[in-house]
């Protein structure tokens, strides 16, 4: 028994990963496996093989896209320079869809990391062959086209509503199909259960390449690497939105402290081997930091409040 | 080269010594996490794919494939003997499991659960070799209707597999549904049932809960009740090993389970769980010794054991063949995949033939591993009754805890893990069982989630549930599985049924 209870107790330990002496711990709001996560792991690799940390540690805290991690790190983190969160779009629409009482205004934005489309794409065999064939659909009748997309109230979610505005259909008609995870969104799109799917561009690469699906558009003011789908401002919507992830660090540091970080952060997102893990991953570096970045931020939470406003899913 | 060449070139990959190794410590490790409750093997992939940044990709993902197989059998471990699940697809081992422990028969359960899970992760093995592209067509078929349908025959067989009177196993369920009501809607994104707490947000963790409705509940249930404080315990009545009795009446038990887990698994909404708690429910309805069901059936932990193993191996299809991620494992597999710059889905048999090959040639080995080192072990877990009571309980106390607090560091959860225990001990007390809770909270929100789903698809229109041959078929199941009894129970066969539905837990 004493060999198990120490066996035991070692991977207890293990699992718990207490935060000892650690020059930066990265919260990742999120289970292990998704965007954040592997955000927040990506950094700690970097940060430690560039010499810009000793010693770097990630916490998951999973749960209403990103909200709890973000009220437990602004409860337990203030004022400690050496902590981080990971975060990004889809926590403004969540903190909004659950009226959390913690906000981004609570913690230090420090830069925005990387950033990927949204992309709308269909089953290979799907009569829609542009992504006007699918507005048109849409036009016609609203409940008729079904989307599957991502967590209600995320980017997928959002990107659909502004889409719908856009082309002047009432985005309160849409029929937007939550799903949790990518997987069984996929499935749903290739299963043929749905009229079309809306997800991150990676998530669709494959199977695009593959030619079980086909990709009608990107959300991105520019087109994507990896697919010739046009964006949708070229196809005459007005839309562009851009799923990106972000740094910040915790509430009522002193401007030094804060410094310091943002200096850490640039070196990191500077690095060659940061450059070779987003290669590796297929992420668009699409670093901002300082006022630039602070108002960016600003300026996409009003637009969200705005389109879920709209879309029926914020009072 | 056809598909068994392939998987000769793979089994070559395979034994080079250092994959062996990997291999070995992934099963290990697994085992070990599995054994643990509530540290599941997502959380230990998760934890070690750091440190496999300077592994070669095949080594390390032939260890993550292995923790995966380890988990899934070492779950099965503390339920059979201490009535403590370590994973949500172990729930209904503890069921039969832990009676049989309970009555000596430790031995024999722990070794049915062993090769059953080798059997089913053998054969479900070589079915993701050679069926992997038509089991994946299958399993795109399942929409949000037929999904549903499929829950509607899980509660169905479950729910009316347990307890000592139906209303008692209702009223537990029932609990289970209306704690799984508690969170944020996944469809529309609102909160239900949270009172501003944010930790609510998310809903009640699954692994929360059965650890602490079996485990603490159980705890403090020996502790109130002085339950064996000087009983003698029987860790071993007669043969550790199974007998010829038992061997004959587990071997069909586990090819049902596998051919019930592998395609449910390969479902991108599946899963293990539910596939045992189909195989548990077959299994009650097929047997020939009714009267022992409730009581250490041992047919009651072979098949589930076989079916969530099977299962197991039926969640890489999706991933392999595909890049769908079905299970929080598998999303972390996908990652360490990508880590390597390889991205699974519909090429990746035709980029990656040797790593892919060479992953499913070593989940043979990894399986052959798992019983090797399970099978002469099993004496040394059978000890672990013997262990006086009070220190038992402290240790699972103390486990339980580091677990769950390991896994969500948050007082919130704590404070859940010890109301759960209470409550736990309070349905025990009044002779409530506690499974019907766990099995409410896992199946209802699937259940809610491809309803609605399937009725926002349709707009509204009811008679989707049953528009497809699958969809009508699988309801059609449930209604058999719901009528039959009753029919029965009405011509006089009512004694056989009581019997079967006799638990005094």
């Amino acid at each position: 028994m004493m060999r198990h209870a120490i066996f035991g107790a070692a991977l207890a330990a293990l699992a718990a990963a207490p935060a000892w002496a650690a020059d930066y711990t990265i919260v990742a709001p999120a289970a292990p496996g998704g965007g954040w996560d592997a955000t927040a792991r990506t950094m700690q690799e970097v940060l430690q093989a560039e010499g810009i940390s000793g010693s770097v540690q990630v916490q998951n805290v999973p749960g209403a896209g990103g909200t709890i991690g973000l009220a437990q790190f602004v409860a337990g983190a203030a004022g400690d320079p050496t902590q981080l969160i990971v975060g990004g779009y889809v926590m403004v629409g969540a903190i909004l869809t659950n009226a959390s009482p913690v906000t981004l205004a609570d913690v230090t934005p420090i830069a925005r990391l990387t950033g990927e489309a949204v992309g709308i794409a269909v089953k290979a065999d799907s009569p829609l062959q542009t992504i006007g064939d699918l507005v048109e659909a849409m036009r016609a009748d609203p409940g008729a086209v079904s989307w599957a997309g991502g967590s209600a109230g995320g980017v997928d979610h959002i990107t659909v509503g502004l889409l719908a505005k856009a082309a002047g259909i009432d985005p309160t008609k849409i029929n937007y199909i939550a799903f949790s995870g990518g997987g069984e969104a996929l499935a749903a799109i290739l299963g043929g259960q749905v009229t079309a799917g809306i997800s991150g561009v990676g998530e669709f690469l494959p199977q695009v390449q593959a030619g079980t699906m086909r990709m009608l558009a990107v959300s991105t003011d520019v087109r994507w690497p990896g697919t010739d789908a046009p964006t949708l401002m070229e196809s005459g919507y007005d839309v562009n939105v851009q799923n990106w992830r972000m740094v910040a660090a915790a509430p009522g540091l002193t401007p030094e402290q804060q410094a310091a970080v943002a200096a850490d952060i640039e070196r990191m997102a500077g690095s060659a081997g940061w450059k070779a893990a987003l290669a590796t991953r297929g992420w668009a570096d699409t670093y901002l930091a300082g006022e630039a970045f602070a108002a960016q931020l600003a300026r996409e939470i009003e637009a969200t409040t705005a389109i879920l406003k709209d879309v029926g899913l914020v009072q | 080269m056809n598909t068994f060449d392939f998987l000769l070139q793979g089994l070559a990959v395979a034994l080079d010594p250092a994959i062996l190794l990997y291999a070995l410590i992934g099963v290990t490790i697994g085992t070990a996490v599995g054994v643990l409750p509530g540290i599941g093997p997502a959380l230990t992939v998760a934890l070690l794919l750091p440190v496999t940044y300077g592994l070669d990709p095949a080594g390390s993902l032939v260890m993550f494939a292995g923790i995966y197989y380890g988990g899934m059998y070492g779950g099965s471990t503390t339920s059979i003997l201490l009535n403590t699940p370590g994973e949500s697809a172990s729930i209904v081992t503890a069921i039969e499991g832990n009676r049989m422990a309970r009555a000596g028969r430790g031995g024999a359960a722990l070794a049915t659960a062993a090769i059953g899970s080798f059997v089913a992760g053998l054969l479900a093995t070589l079915a993701l070799a050679f069926l992997a592209p038509h089991i994946v067509k299958l399993a795109l078929v399942f929409g949000p209707r037929e999904y549903f349908a499929l829950m509607v025959l899980a509660f169905v067989t479950v729910s009316a597999a347990f307890g000592d009177s139906a209303m008692k196993g209702l009223t537990s369920l029932f609990v289970g549904l209306a704690l799984a009501l508690i969170g944020i809607d996944g469809l529309t994104g609102q909160a239900r049932l949270s009172y501003g707490v944010p930790q609510l947000l998310d809903g009640i963790e699954v692994t929360t809960l059965a650890v602490a409705m079996f485990a603490i509940g159980e705890a403090l249930f020996v502790a109130a009740n002085r339950v064996g404080a000087d009983e003698k315990v029987h860790a071993i009545r007669g043969s550790v090993a199974m007998t010829a009795q038992d061997w004959a009446r587990s071997w069909k038990p586990w090819l049902r389970g596998t051919a019930i887990g592998f395609p449910i698994g390969a479902m991108p909404a599946g899963g293990a769980d539910i596939a045992s708690f189909l195989s548990y429910g077959t299994e009650r309805k097929l047997t020939r010794h009714p009267e022992e069901f409730g009581n250490g059936a041992i047919e009651g932990v072979a098949g589930p054991e076989a079916a969530n193993n099977a299962a197991a191996a039926g969640t890489l299809v999706p991933l392999l063949t595909l890049g769908l991620p079905t299970t929080a494992t598998a999303a972390i597999m996908l990652a360490g995949f990508q880590q390597f710059g390889l991205q699974p889905g519909p090429l990746l048999f035709a980029t990656a033939p040797k790593l892919v090959w060479g992953l499913i040639a070593s989940l043979l080995i990894a399986n052959i591993m798992l019983l090797v080192l399970n099978l002469p072990l099993i004496r040394l877990w059978v000890k672990l009754l013997t262990i006086p009571r009070p220190w038992l309980y402290g240790g699972i106390l103390l486990f339980a805890t580091l677990g769950t607090i390991g896994v969500n560091p948050s007082r919130a959860e704590l404070a859940m893990l010890m109301i759960f225990g209470v409550m736990g001990y309070l349905m025990r007390l009044h002779g409530y069982p506690i499974a019907p809770v766990v099995v409410g909270l896992i199946l209802g929100p699937m259940a809610e989630q491809q309803l609605r789903r399937a009725l926002a698809i349709a707009q509204g229109d009811w008679t989707t549930l049953v528009s497809t041959p699958l969809s009508a078929g699988l309801i059609g199941l449930a209604v058999l599985a719901l009528a039959v009894p009753m029919l029965l129970r009405m011509r006089g066969r009512g004694a056989v049924l009581a019997q079967v539905a006799k638990d005094d837990d």
